[in-house]
């Protein structure tokens, strides 16, 4: 199975996303922010890092490339989408997913291995999970704080749109512990902490975030 | 020669944990004045030859609330200077 | 003004030249007027200026470092030795390693945040320069005292610099030191390393070969940052009363240096460049005279054809700028529109400036006006040498006379538990967290062990697990007894911190910081440290691949403790099989290496404000035979750490929060000598029960002294018959100071 992984310039751990999928079983596909050819992919991943060095603010260019043109009308029509970090912001100001991420509360740039609770096991990205089930996946991020207002906020809880909560202490200030959420129909997800990071105990936090990527690759083949 | 200036702050009700820090420090270097709050945002000093038509501050206005800032979290003002 | 070009230079001999105020010595301009046979223009003044400087030149270090050329071991894995831009040494499979440490004192003590920020930029350059992915970061920092003032100004700074760069361009920052020391207050050292992974075959050199070939300059646009940099601000101590340096501080933009990085490694892919040097210190100045005096030729440079961010830059300043993130490429003509079609891509401005000649000299036009016309290696390598003079300092008797054996000691439970608890939080020992979680670790998903592992780990081969294991120690206390032992010892602490991970130890880099080399017991700490590391080098089989000086590091007449930063690279070829710091379980707990009564210099004194008498005994061929057994053994040890600044103590400690377990073990002997003495050649291991008798049997056969200390487990550190201490209680102590200190 086919997933595109998205580069912008200042993008980070678009190989890392890669690894990802192919320790998941499936074929990482580089996708240039530059051209607006999605290559037929089954899901697509805008990975870590700073696109734009976080210019103006985190992911609002790389909304404006050519890639996202192409993403963004694809979403819509049901294309899996996942958003981890600098990508989640780039979804945010693309208005795929709603809210913001803004500075953490503590205002340094905090690089830890974070608890999570998944809890939405319905959408593309999360299928492999049981729900309630704790992991433990790095969170690496100066701007990692969710922020809406309350009436989002309160869409978000009824529909059950929030996919991952903090636990224990809140790291960034996010409202409602919030880790991840995605979209009403569930196929774009957009996540703080980083599952890539997280696929092997060798290098990672542990292997917990690779139930992510086979969420994706399992359930299409 | 004209500026058009885009001040650009976060919504109220969003935390603006650098507004606070800066809040914190001022009393701590001694100065006696003492601010409720102190916000942090930023400003975008776009020149132009002459200054800007009706049509082009629309135009402006409009670049504010897609580029310049983000809608959902910020809000902004502009004025003009000649 | 009119612009002063070669031939107004050669026939305006008699105008005053601001030799002076851009850092020169009368006899060196006196020379550069020597070797051009006229006055040289304003321009290449400027060049001589920066290209001569201390930073630069290692004029007042050279005729030491030889050493490391006259006594070099012997060692196949050696692929480029000193004087490239970093050293590169082979690994195995096909790979490449290349490291270098480097500093950027004093602009951080300056502007901390962009001069930490631009010294991780200017490092992870020198090693993309070489033809590397870099790979990762480490950063051996000291401050001042903690509790400083201007330490609580500079720190924080100068952490979310190099977090702030080194996070943005995508590279891990796993490991280094913090250092707290009165000496550093004025003059902080932050040295920066970086390590990248290549194959044999992508090695880069820094040469301009080849008539016709084209010179490229791309990357950031040239600006006013850092102008004179080396010059005014690494050769010359602070003064109390000079103005303030601002203006020639450099300012990073790390999403710049990320972008270059990718561009740059696409254009190896496609072999397009003969040649390439990055810009550092002295920018223009220095790139140019390098590459066109390691080439065949010489070189031809149009300097309006610079990109400028500011066009009011002079041509002198535009020779001296240091603004970040540039880089200087030979391409040959058949390859120059691939190579700006991939910078095209990438959105890097790039640059056509000049050519390499088949002539011998360095020639730089202004507008069509020639205003450089020099030979190459005189600006770059043949600068001038200087044999200073160098006397060991009449206080360095009284000083090792003055031991600390008269200082009172703990004894009983309560006393000695307070010691435990004074040392675990102090600085220098305590939990170094709130620094270490502003730095990304993980990216490039290679990482098997960051900081607090006495080495930093990386996978090179996600097949094979091909990995290396790096580290960077110095005790600048020890090095100020003995800098000669100091220094040995700072070589063999950098070099058993890679032992215990199960690694191969295979090369050195150094970066040697140091007050003025005009103060003779200066230039003497700095003559022993270099023969002190040419030696050890030489005993242990490992090159010094390259490294850095940095000299100047005082104020007024105090000069900062002699500190050596040592880094050793070594080879793992399964990092399946490193061993970690930490364990699972019940384990027993033994100490390989003697313990001698060796409190002089050491942690314990340290906080109780005494520094004299002599540093603990070095023996490098102990440490080799230490290092031979952890690799030989690792299958059957859980975990290893290795023993430094406050001895078994710390180390039991560190190892069992780590591991988030309590232990209860004997001492044999004076509880308060056994736990704080800072002997070197030991490592503490944990073990399962079942493989005790086993390995305690290997060490004997090989002579290394062990003592079975004792069992992990519980809840508390109990040292049988003198004391109790819950881990809770030792956790808190540890982790309270360091937030306490800086969390804004």
């Amino acid at each position: 199975m086919r997933v595109g992984v998205v580069t912008f310039p200042g993008t980070l751990d678009d190989h890392d996303a890669a690894r990802a999928v192919r320790y998941a079983g499936g074929e990482p596909v580089a996708l240039w922010h530059g051209e607006s050819d999605l290559k037929g992919v089954a899901g697509v991943i805008l990975p870590g890092g700073f696109s734009y060095g976080d210019y103006l603010r985190c992911g609002a260019i790389a909304r404006f490339s050519p890639i996202m043109s192409a993403i963004i009308p694809a979403a819509e029509n049901g294309l899996p989408v996942l958003g981890i970090c600098n990508g989640f912001q780039v979804l945010c100001e693309s208005h795929l997913l709603p809210g913001a991420l803004t500075r953490n509360v503590g205002l340094h740039f905090l690089c830890r291995d974070q608890e999570i609770e998944i809890v939405n096991v319905e959408s593309s990205w999360t299928g492999d999970f049981t729900s309630g089930e704790r992991i433990i996946i790095p969170l690496k991020n100066g701007e990692g704080s969710y922020q809406c207002d309350d009436k989002t906020l309160e869409e978000l809880e009824e529909n059950n749109q929030v996919i991952a909560r903090y636990v224990g202490v809140n790291p960034n200030g996010s409202r409602n512990a919030i880790a991840g959420i995605t979209n009403k129909r569930g196929n774009v997800v957009g996540i703080m902490p980083h599952p890539e990071h997280a696929i092997d105990s060798l290098t990672g936090a542990s292997a917990d975030g690779l139930a992510f990527f086979t969420s994706l690759v399992k359930a299409r083949v | 020669m004209a500026r058009v200036i885009v001040d650009v702050v976060l919504k109220d009700e969003i935390l603006d944990p650098q507004g606070d820090a800066i809040s914190r420090a001022l009393p701590r270097m001694g100065f006696t004045f003492a601010p409720t709050s102190v916000r942090q945002g930023k400003s975008f000093i776009i020149s132009l030859d002459r200054a800007p038509s009706a049509a082009e501050l629309k135009e402006i206005e409009n670049a504010a609330s897609t580029l310049l800032s983000n809608p959902v979290i910020e809000t902004f003002t502009i004025r003009v200077e000649n | 003004m009119a612009l002063d070009t070669v031939d107004l230079a050669a026939t305006t001999p008699e105008i005053n030249q601001p030799w002076r105020e851009l850092g020169l010595k009368e006899d060196e301009y006196q020379r550069i007027r020597e070797i051009l046979n006229r006055r040289p223009t304003s321009s290449e003044l400027a060049m001589y200026s920066v290209m001569w400087s201390e930073h630069c030149s290692y004029k007042s270090s050279k005729v030491h470092l030889r050493q490391f050329g006259e006594k070099a071991p012997k060692s196949d894995a050696l692929l480029v030795g000193i004087g490239e831009n970093a050293g590169v040494v082979d690994v195995g499979q096909g790979y490449a390693v290349t490291f270098k440490v480097e500093s950027h004192n004093h602009p951080s003590f300056i502007e901390p945040y962009q001069g930490a920020a631009t010294g991780v930029g200017g490092i992870v350059r020198d090693i993309l320069t070489m033809g590397a992915r870099p790979v990762a970061i480490l950063d051996p920092l000291r401050f001042g005292p903690a509790d400083a003032a201007d330490t609580k100004r500079v720190l924080p700074g100068v952490i979310a610099g190099i977090g702030g760069y080194g996070n943005c361009i995508g590279v891990p920052t796993v490991g280094g030191e913090v250092v707290f020391d009165k000496s550093y207050l004025g003059n902080p050292l932050v040295n920066a390393l970086c390590v990248g992974v290549m194959k044999h075959e992508d090695i880069k050199l820094a040469k301009a070969s080849g008539a016709g070939n084209l010179v490229v300059l791309f990357g950031a646009k040239t600006g006013g940052d850092g102008i004179g940099g080396v010059s005014v601000l690494a050769s010359e101590t602070f003064g109390e009363k000079k103005p303030t340096k601002r203006p020639a501080v450099q300012v990073g933009d790390p999403f710049t240096e990320k972008v270059l990085i990718e561009c740059s490694l696409e254009i190896f892919k496609a072999d397009l460049v003969v040649g390439i040097q990055d810009l550092g210190g002295a920018g223009l100045s220095c790139a140019t005279s390098e590459l066109a005096s390691a080439g065949t030729g010489g070189m031809r440079i149009e300097l309006d054809r610079v990109p400028l961010r500011d066009a009011n830059l002079s041509p002198e300043e535009i020779l001296m700028s240091e603004s970040q993130e540039r880089m200087c490429a030979i391409v040959p003509p058949s390859k120059i529109d691939e190579f700006l079609g991939i910078c095209k891509k990438w959105d890097v401005v790039a640059t056509v400036i000049g050519e390499v000649t088949s002539g011998k000299h360095l020639e730089i036009t202004w507008h069509g006006q020639l205003i450089v016309d020099v030979p190459p290696r005189t600006v770059a390598h043949d600068g001038p040498v200087y044999n200073r003079p160098y006397k060991r300092p009449e206080y360095q008797g009284p000083l090792n006379a003055a031991g600390v054996e008269h200082l009172p000691r703990p004894q009983g439970e309560q006393e000695l538990t307070d010691a435990i608890l004074q040392i675990i939080s102090s600085p220098n020992i305590a939990d170094k967290s709130w620094i270490t979680e502003q730095y990304d670790k993980y990216v490039q998903g290679n990482t098997v062990a960051a900081a607090p592992s006495d080495a930093a780990i990386i996978r090179i081969d996600e097949a094979s697990f091909l990995g290396v294991a790096v580290a960077t120690d110095c005790n600048g206390r020890f090095c100020k007894l003995d800098p000669y032992q100091g220094t040995q010892l700072a070589l063999a602490e950098a070099f058993r911190n890679v032992a215990v991970t199960g690694a191969k130890p295979l090369a050195i880099t150094n970066c040697l910081n140091f007050g003025s080399p005009e103060d003779p017991g200066v230039m003497w700490q700095f003559s022993e440290s270099v023969r002190a590391l040419a030696d050890g080098a030489l005993e242990m089989g490992l090159p010094v691949t390259g490294g850095n000086v940095s000299f100047y590091n005082q104020t007024g007449d105090v000069a900062i403790v002699p500190t050596p930063v040592i880094g050793i690279l070594g080879v793992i070829d399964d990092v399946r099989k490193a061993i970690s710091y930490k364990f699972n379980g019940e384990k027993e707990l033994i100490l390989l290496g003697e313990t001698l009564e060796e409190l002089s210099g050491g942690e314990w004194a340290d906080i109780h404000g005494h520094l004299g008498g002599l540093p603990p005994r070095v023996n490098l061929q102990r440490e080799m035979t230490l290092a031979n057994f952890m690799y030989a053994q690792r299958d059957y040890i859980a975990a290893a750490h290795d023993l430094s600044d406050g001895g078994l103590a710390v180390a039991l400690i560190e190892m069992l929060l780590q591991s988030k377990t309590g232990a209860k073990i004997s001492i044999h002997g004076d509880p308060f000598m056994h736990l704080f003495s800072e002997s070197t050649g030991r490592i503490l291991i944990a073990v399962a029960p079942e493989d005790s008798n086993y390995l305690v049997g290997k060490a004997t056969d090989v002579g290394i002294t062990t003592t079975r200390l004792g069992k992990s487990g519980g809840e508390n550190l109990e040292i049988s018959g003198v004391l109790l201490l819950s881990m809770r209680h030792i956790k808190e102590a540890h982790q309270r100071t360091i937030p306490a200190l800086f969390n804004a």
